[in-house]
């Protein structure tokens, strides 16, 4: 067992006198090394919240993160933000769903590609070098020497996917949390994507904690599933049985609401 | 996503912040604009009179403000200059702002060599300071309360015009002017009427700007001797004529300075207002 | 990059030749001639006709501006009307104090604005962010000659810590910097609070950004966020505000000269205005209008080179 979530909540209470807003709800999984997990919802059903809070990205004072999640031995949710900076980029690492937003655009892509490393480990210019163009190249980007001196705006969407790829398998991290990479892009680009991302898994044995509102992409990907409405699990289970058997009837007009990917009432937006 | 939503919090915070900005603004600027209208129609003492007896008082209650090395009044007359200093600078604004709405209007609406030609014009005039500008052309009308309105207005017009053409060149293809044009709306009417009312946020953030600017530059000019005649009253002329007795007789610089400032404050403070509240950016 | 950053630099020659021109026409259509003012009323004909033929007075206008400009360009201003000495002397002994203080009143802005806007930023909605964000509107509302006799009354005859007479560079560099540093404060004070607020917003502006949370995930800490990614895109507008700014610093000096008598490029523009000298007027304007115009170049030349996006357009 790599990964054992518990009773992870996330609920924000920003202000005096306003309703608290619980964006997870008792969230429960469990991963195993190498494994590829898939977590489905429409938008605002708290998906991406689980990523950011197991990645330790949301802001203490205005969310509080309950629950556990014990990562090798150790509950992420218990360290200091100080202890959870070792684990960030270096053991678990995670993949944006905005391509185009979430690269530094004064920044050339090498840097940007290098910096768990520089962060990490103490490493000569040369070896991050090396390593950084390595890590491009298993992320699927063409010529990687010439792309390392480039800018983002330089870049396709798919290329800057990539990139942001590239920088998170850097340290070869145990698992690997993709918020929706690929929503922002073509479909034909989408699938080369996931392709990479199959390739990755198996190369390299990442686990990957596959999130999206598409249920097709995870079927492709995935063989466990997670289906999430307003922030509680309502459904899980091996992915063929969710897709051909689904036991609930959001995840039937999830399935069945695919091709148009209209969005389901009762949904809160939160972007 | 959680950054998205800490920083749309983070912006609603900030705007009511503004507002209240925007509240002190208005005050602040009504206040003074009932103190110098006031002095329009009324001044304690008349502004050029000369006491003998009252020469370097102190501020007391016979005179606020206290006199100046000739016995004269120095409310009296900071209220005057104050309303010399006002009036200047709303004739700039009417001649800047009038002329660069239409200039820039018309350049923003039609596009063209002609746009390009006078944005480039624009642009040139725009990067100088246009106190150094006024001084020029002071220099070579001389002083006066008219020659300052001229100059200031036309070198004011330019960046008039860019605010305006911009704003214009956002809406020209939008599809309500669009559609206004198929149905065969005149050109004019669709300039004035569908998208002037548009960008009134923008224009008044920009009035206020034009405003201060208008009122330091008026001050400054004043200042250095080269504004208003001698003759006229002025809040700049008024610091000129202090600083021989800034030692001896601070009240007749710390007033007037004063008003000056609050003056340029509340409509600072106003114009801020109006973009955040409004979303706009500076 | 090249071309783009050409043809910017053949505009601002086009800018710097019209200023000239206009500069020039501007002072040859007014009515009545230095003659008069510098002769005196009781002056000879023929002593007009020689001055006027020794001051190139006579000739069209075009030809005078052809040679006028040509002239200038070799460094050679032309003779003062007023002071029997060329133009170019003149103005560049009084140019000393006028840079100096520019050059003080810029360093003032970098040094008090930078600290201010990064703290102000960093504690958002605390206590100094609070107060700086009030006292940058306040300050930004001071006209800095209004703000010069402010801080003259302050120092001199509150604290009596400055004594307001010119001390010139003759008299030794520490004491000379020390006198520009109250008008140099003056200028910089306005100017600084647009400074501050501008990059404050700025900063505000980059944290908000999506490349933020991706340095976060890497295992940034929040100092090396701000230094490695914030800070540097944050300073690109700033920057390009500071270049531009110091057009209006020199403009600022000119009229701070007059608060603290310091003699200068603006003290002599301001008299020669007054006595129609002006030649010497000519070639103070088209001399500041090419600091100006170098600066708007610097400008652009700065956020060419900070912002690689620019690049591609």
């Amino acid at each position: 067992m790599m990964l054992r979530v518990q009773d992870l909540s996330v609920v924000f209470r920003d202000r005096a006198g306003e309703e608290p807003f619980t964006a997870v709800d008792r969230f429960c999984l469990t991963m195993d090394r190498g494994e590829v997990v898939g977590v489905v919802g429409e938008s605002g059903s708290g998906k991406s919240m689980t990523a950011h809070a197991l990645m330790g990205l949301i802001q203490r004072p205005r969310a509080e993160v309950t629950g556990s999640a014990v990562f090798e031995g150790t509950d992420l949710l218990a360290l200091s933000p100080e202890e959870m900076r070792r684990y960030q980029g270096r053991d678990l690492s995670i993949v944006f769903q905005e391509p185009m937003t979430s690269l530094n655009p004064t920044m050339r892509i090498g840097k940007q590609v290098e910096e768990s490393l520089r962060i990490h480990e103490k490493l000569s210019r040369a070896e991050r070098r090396d390593r950084a163009l390595d890590a491009m190249a298993l992320a699927g980007l063409p010529e990687p020497e010439s792309v390392y001196r480039q800018y983002p705006h330089q870049l396709s969407g798919g290329m800057r996917q990539r990139v942001m790829i590239a920088s998170a398998l850097v340290l070869r991290p145990r698992l690997l949390i993709a918020d929706e990479p690929t929503t922002a892009l073509d479909v034909t680009i989408q699938a080369q994507i996931l392709e990479t991302l199959k390739d990755i898994n198996r190369k390299e044995g990442t686990a990957i904690l596959f999130i999206s509102h598409d249920l097709g992409v995870v079927k492709a990907l995935c063989r466990r599933v997670v289906v999430m409405k307003q922030g509680k699990i309502v459904e899980s289970g091996a992915v063929d049985d969710v897709f051909y058997h689904p036991q609930e009837e959001y995840t039937k007009l999830l399935i069945a609401s695919r091709p148009a990917r209209k969005k389901l009432k009762g949904g809160r937006q939160d972007g | 996503m959680v950054f998205a939503r800490q920083r749309k919090q983070a912006d609603t915070k900030n705007r009511k912040q503004k507002n209240w900005y925007l509240t002190i603004g208005i005050v602040l600027t009504a206040c003074m604009l009932i103190f110098i209208t006031v002095g329009f129609f009324w001044t304690p003492y008349k502004p050029s009179a000369l006491s003998a007896a009252d020469r370097e008082a102190a501020p007391s209650l016979r005179h606020l403000f206290g006199c100046d090395q000739m016995g004269r009044d120095v409310f009296s007359r900071t209220l005057e200059g104050a309303g010399s200093t006002l009036t200047i600078a709303l004739a700039v604004l009417a001649v800047g702002a009038v002329c660069g709405l239409v200039i820039g209007a018309l350049c923003g609406y039609y596009g063209g060599r002609l746009d390009a030609l006078i944005m480039r014009l624009c642009d040139a005039v725009a990067a100088f300071p246009s106190v150094l500008l006024a001084l020029v052309v002071l220099a070579v009308t001389g002083p006066g309360k008219y020659n300052v309105i001229g100059a200031l207005g036309v070198l004011f017009i330019p960046s008039f015009a860019r605010l305006v053409r911009g704003e214009f060149l956002k809406y020209r293809d939008r599809d309500f002017v669009q559609s206004a044009r198929l149905m065969g709306v005149g050109d004019l009417r669709i300039i004035f009427v569908h998208i002037l009312p548009n960008i009134w946020p923008v224009l008044l953030s920009g009035l206020t700007i034009g405003f201060n600017n208008a009122v330091l530059a008026e001050a400054s000019m004043s200042y250095l001797g080269i504004g208003v005649s001698p003759t006229e009253p002025s809040l700049g002329y008024m610091l000129k004529d202090a600083q021989g007795v800034f030692f001896t007789l601070p009240w007749c610089t710390a007033f007037p300075a004063a008003v000056a400032i609050l003056l340029i404050l509340g409509m600072g403070m106003v114009g801020e207002g109006i973009r955040e509240r409004m979303g706009v950016a500076s | 990059m090249g071309k783009a950053l050409l043809k910017r630099a053949g505009l601002l020659i086009g800018t710097l030749l019209l200023v000239s021109v206009l500069a020039f026409v501007a002072f040859s259509v007014i009515p009545g001639d230095p003659t008069g003012s510098v002769l005196g009323m009781e002056a000879t004909d023929e002593q007009i006709a020689a001055f006027r033929a020794r001051m190139g007075l006579d000739l069209p206008v075009w030809q005078r501006y052809w040679n006028w400009l040509t002239a200038f360009v070799t460094g050679d201003f032309g003779q003062s009307f007023k002071f029997d000495m060329p133009v170019s002397e003149l103005v560049f002994t009084r140019a000393q104090a006028t840079l100096v203080l520019a050059a003080a009143a810029f360093i003032l802005i970098v040094v008090i604005s930078l600290p201010l806007g990064l703290i102000a930023a960093r504690r958002q909605g605390g206590i100094v962010d609070r107060v700086v964000t009030v006292l940058t509107q306040v300050t930004m509302s001071v006209p800095n000659f209004i703000m010069g006799i402010g801080l003259m009354y302050l120092f001199a005859l509150v604290l009596k810590w400055f004594r307001p007479e010119y001390v010139p560079l003759k008299d030794g560099l520490g004491a000379h910097l020390r006198y520009m540093l109250l008008p140099a404060l003056a200028v910089a004070l306005p100017k600084s609070a647009m400074t501050v607020k501008l990059l404050r917003g700025s900063i505000l502006g980059e944290l908000g950004q999506d490349y933020i949370r991706t340095a976060y995930s890497k295992g940034s800490s929040r100092g090396s966020v701000l230094r490695r990614h914030v800070l540097r895109n944050a300073m690109i507008p700033v920057v390009t505000f500071l270049a531009m700014a110091i057009g209006d610093i020199m403009a600022g000096s000119i009229v701070i000269e007059q608060v603290f008598s310091i003699p200068g490029l603006g003290r002599i523009l301001i008299s020669s205005i007054g006595t129609r000298d002006y030649p010497v007027v000519q070639a103070i304007v088209v001399l500041l209008a090419g600091v100006v115009v170098l600066c708007n170049f610097l400008a652009d030349l700065l956020y060419r080179v900070m912002d690689p996006r620019i690049d591609g357009r």
